[in-house]
């Protein structure tokens, strides 16, 4: 079932998002957060989601500080009250 | 006790430590590796030396030889690792650095005499990851040994942290450190895999996503190539971020136990504890984490001493991974 979740948007997404760092949409998984986003503000197309829908390469998604990569990637369930973060893949070192 | 013929023998072989007294939960044990003990004060000595000594069994340096110069991006510790090795075989450093480091990154490259070159902030390591090769694309002369994609950075963990681990902590059953190369989660991650399948890789990383103001777009991210090379997606078990204010209650907590260590020490131990919290019912744990290095780059922050709320917020425009 669909639920408000709130996303926070990194410095380099805010300007596609009207300057918002923090956005909420309605979503069930991580998969619909992003299309929700995409659909919201097409200016984000491209830098969340490739062609074929797969999540791309330099965009690391969390949901409550963990990485979605590593639960059960764009299928990973929202509940109500979770946070959503989005951040570019940057080096450390 | 014996002596050493020169201070590069005496990197790696660190000392771990069980600080299960901070533990969250009485069913998982805590050890910390206290990298800050290596001669330049970080896990990066490591690295360091086995790239150098690496590029001198391919021919790529020469040692003893003049005027021989390389060039490294680095966020400080593979820079200062880089630069007591330098210092010592003799050859000249340049190191590109983040304008946002803490000011004693800075101070330690100047006393092992390497040349910094500063890159953007606002773009992070990735702005001087992309500044380096640059310059070295412009200087074939110059040798460019490159952290990122070397494979001496993963190997060193292999062969050396991995084996120390084992030797010292065998009922392991959790790895934690940060993601910065990804080369200690990697080579460290691998060696202990291979002794016990069940041993989980914890990658711990800073927001730092959020500060980067100065990308242009994701598509300035930066995934290490070693990183894709060797598979990481499939090595690490779990990614987390760790906040700044989570960072510095944590290296508050490891001085409970006399531990002074850094920041990203910190951060680690925040997701050590992320892990213990969440074990099963009835599961007993052995979590090891990386101290990647001890507190004395960070005094200037006042990390220990200072309003939790304003060193947080000092955290959050400084590069410390």
């Amino acid at each position: 079932m669909a639920v408000a979740v709130d996303v926070r948007l990194p410095t380099v997404l805010r300007s596609q998002a009207g300057g918002q760092s923090i956005v909420t949409v309605k979503a069930s998984t991580i998969g619909d957060v992003l299309r929700e986003l995409v659909s919201e503000f097409p200016g984000m197309s491209g830098q969340l989601l490739n062609d074929d829908g797969s999540l791309h390469r330099f965009v690391n998604v969390y949901v409550n500080d963990d990485d979605v990569r590593y639960l059960e990637s764009l299928e990973t369930p929202v509940r109500e009250g979770d946070e959503v973060s989005l951040l570019p893949a940057v080096a450390g070192g | 006790m014996a002596s050493h013929r020169s201070i590069l023998d005496l990197v790696g072989n660190t000392p771990l430590v069980e600080v299960s007294e901070l533990s969250p939960n009485p069913a998982a044990r805590l050890f910390v590796k206290l990298e800050g003990q290596n001669p330049s004060g970080s896990v990066k000595d490591r690295v360091a030396l086995a790239m150098v000594e690496d590029a001198e069994k391919a021919g790529l340096l020469r040692p003893g030889e003049p005027g021989q110069v390389l060039i490294e991006p680095s966020s400080g510790n593979t820079g200062i690792g880089l630069a007591l090795v330098c210092r010592v075989k003799g050859y000249h450093l340049k190191v590109v650095l983040p304008s946002n480091v803490s000011p004693e990154r800075r101070q330690l490259l100047e006393v092992w005499g390497a040349e910094i070159i500063e890159s953007p902030g606002g773009e992070g390591s990735n702005g001087a990851v992309r500044m380096a090769r640059d310059i070295a694309a412009d200087h074939a002369e110059w040798v460019f040994l490159y952290q990122y994609a070397n494979p001496a950075n993963p190997r060193v963990h292999y062969e050396q942290t991995g084996p120390e681990i084992w030797r010292d902590c065998p009922e392991v059953t959790h790895f934690v450190a940060g993601l910065g190369t990804s080369g200690t989660l990697l080579g460290t991650g691998r060696y202990l895999k291979e002794r016990n399948p069940s041993v989980q890789i914890w990658a711990v990383e800073p927001p730092a996503g959020e500060i980067v103001d100065g990308l242009r777009s994701l598509d300035d991210g930066f995934i290490p190539p070693i990183f894709d090379e060797l598979g990481g997606a499939a090595m690490l078990d779990r990614k987390t971020v760790v906040r700044p204010r989570e960072s510095v209650e944590w290296v508050r907590r490891l001085a409970d136990s006399g531990v002074f260590a850094g920041l990203s020490s910190g951060a680690a131990m925040a997701g050590a504890a992320r892990c213990a919290v969440q074990l099963p019912p009835g599961a007993q744990a052995a979590i090891v984490v990386v101290c990647a290095d001890a507190g004395w780059k960070y005094l200037s922050s006042g990390a220990w001493t200072g309003d939790i709320d304003e060193v947080a917020e000092r955290a959050r425009s400084t590069i410390y991974f």
